[in-house]
């Protein structure tokens, strides 16, 4: 496996798809590899970053808004 | 996500606690938020689609019959209310062609093939983080590249990763939500995160 060809299964080996046979020759490649690793390193760090983006906050107004139509809703 | 949560969940909210309804719309407001702005594109839009939908579930709550978890089920109609609004809102602006034009179900290197030699290994290779401050990596201005990076993807990249990373979802329940093949969830997915590695990679160096 070269550099090109590890890259592309990156996504695989987090999601934990490889073969087995894959997944040791993806490790072995990884282990000499400093570009690799840091790229692998990334990867995880990008889908971290990503992650966060779920934190945005519910503008009060909508709050109370869905907060009377459950109430509302549920009367009925 | 333990199932004995959900069902408990379930029965408040049919009970009327409102505790767990706003719990429910605080937890799932932001990844509802950015799977809205996969389809409509434009945040007060999206907004419309997040209330919509929540309307529409208040509504459902008792016809909900627990095939898929409570989760899914409000992610399922999100989509739903977001494409019936795109296909309104595409008679005025151009945004439905970009969906048209979409290829991400393809296999495409992610990675600019002049960083590698000819023997196909790093000629310049991505340099490590660990020596850039965290609290710059995992910064907020960090965050922005993130969401602008993303924002940027084809929609159909868009829609996995948001799923998958922002909302949390497994692979599995991907495919079933979107209707799409294992293997091309796999193969937008991996577009996706590539896309945003290379925009941090190129804010961070």
């Amino acid at each position: 496996m070269n550099c090109r060809q590890v890259v592309e299964l990156m996504t695989d080996y987090i999601e934990g798809i490889l073969s087995t046979d894959e997944r040791a020759r993806f490790e072995a490649h990884i282990a000499g590899c400093d570009g690799c690793r840091a790229y692998l390193a990334q990867m995880r760090t990008a889908r971290k970053l990503t992650h966060t983006l779920a934190d945005e906050p519910l503008p009060a107004s909508l709050e109370r808004e869905l907060l009377d139509a459950f109430r509302n809703w549920r009367r009925l | 996500m333990g199932e004995g949560i959900e069902d408990s969940e379930l029965a408040a909210l049919r009970a009327g606690d409102e505790a767990a309804f706003r719990s429910l719309i605080r937890r799932y407001h932001g990844p509802m938020f950015r799977l809205a702005m996969t389809y409509v594109g434009d945040r007060g839009v999206a907004e419309d689609v997040v209330q919509e939908s929540w309307l529409t579930c208040v509504r459902g709550l008792d016809r909900f019959e627990g095939r898929s978890s409570l989760k899914t089920w409000i992610f399922g109609i999100v989509i739903n209310t977001a494409r019936s609004r795109r296909r309104k809102e595409s008679r005025i602006l151009p945004f439905a062609s970009f969906w048209r034009r979409d290829d991400s179900d393809q296999r495409r290197p992610t990675v600019d093939r002049s960083r590698f030699g000819s023997d196909g290994m790093w000629q310049s290779g991505p340099l490590s983080w660990d020596s850039i401050p965290e609290s710059k990596v995992l910064g907020d201005e960090t965050v922005q590249h993130v969401r602008a990076a993303i924002e940027a993807l084809p929609p159909k990249q868009r829609e996995v990763i948001v799923l998958r990373d922002v909302a949390g979802f497994e692979a599995g329940e991907v495919s079933s939500l979107l209707g799409i093949s294992a293997a091309n969830e796999r193969v937008r997915l991996h577009r996706a995160r590539a896309a945003v590695r290379q925009a941090l990679e190129e804010y961070l160096r």
